[in-house]
């Protein structure tokens, strides 16, 4: 199916740290967008994933962030920076199963380890970049079939 | 098959969107991990979890997922049942524990093939 993009399009949304209320706000918005592109079912699966899992850990870790997205004829990227703890060791953030979530978040079936690489395994770039006591930022970028 | 196929078999007490009931399930996930519904589960599938809180509305409607059956005699808190209600994801909760209602699930879509 033909995506129907003729010009680009980019957006943001901000998110609030601690809001488990809203959580899954921002990334149900860009799906709902995507869906009325019509852009390809696995695509927007694998977008969702991934959006998610960035906007539940600036509300896990966060004081705040902003999750911003830029679509194309190529596909869509998406950057999500926060103002949070930032991350010690990458390296061990990116293994499966590490987390440094709260035991009250890990009781909610969050902090499992599972956020990064997830994000990782549903982009086609991933990258992370994130300074102690200043914040992460992440870029996605998704490839359109 | 639907989801209410199984409201007698699971004893399943309906909480919200009733209208749900009549969607026809694909399969079955159960996981009490939220990012590994997110990563895994498909839609069309019932969640089986003993989660109750507000987030769990969020990954059901993101993931497009059937229904949530809670398990173990849990309750969703009123802020669950809102926002279920609001987005049209289907709660149901029953007595069993998760490992015999999905085992009751299996049976009843494996003998429908």
């Amino acid at each position: 199916m033909p995506i129907n993009i003729d010009k680009e399009i980019e957006g943001s949304f901000q998110i609030i740290g601690g809001n488990f209320v809203n959580a899954g706000e921002a990334s149900t918005q860009l799906k709902l967008l995507l869906s009325k592109l019509g852009v390809d079912e696995e695509i927007i699966r694998r977008t969702a994933i991934a959006t998610f899992e960035a906007e539940m850990n600036v509300i896990i870790y966060a004081a705040a962030g902003r999750m911003h997205y830029h679509i194309t004829q190529q596909g869509i990227s998406i950057k999500v920076d926060d103002m949070g703890p930032g991350i010690e060791d990458i390296g061990l953030a990116m293994q499966e199963g590490y987390s440094t979530a709260p035991d009250w978040v890990r009781e909610m079936g969050w902090g499992a380890g599972m956020g990064l690489p997830n994000m990782k395994k549903n982009s086609d770039i991933f990258k992370i970049d994130s300074v102690v006591g200043e914040g992460t930022t992440i870029e996605m970028f998704i490839n359109f079939p | 098959m639907k989801l209410s196929d199984f409201v007698g078999e699971l004893s399943l007490e309906i909480n919200t969107c009733k209208d749900g009931l009549q969607r026809e399930i694909t399969g079955v996930y159960v996981s009490d991990l939220l990012s590994d519904v997110m990563a895994n589960s498909k839609a069309g599938d019932v969640w089986i979890t003993l989660q109750t809180h507000l987030n769990i509305v969020a990954v059901a409607g993101m993931k497009d997922l059937a229904g949530i059956i809670i398990v173990g005699g849990r309750k969703p808190p009123e802020d669950t049942r809102q926002k279920a209600e609001a987005e049209k994801i289907t709660i149901m909760t029953t007595p069993m524990p998760a490992f015999e209602a999905a085992g009751r699930m299996y049976q009843k879509l494996k003998q429908q093939g």
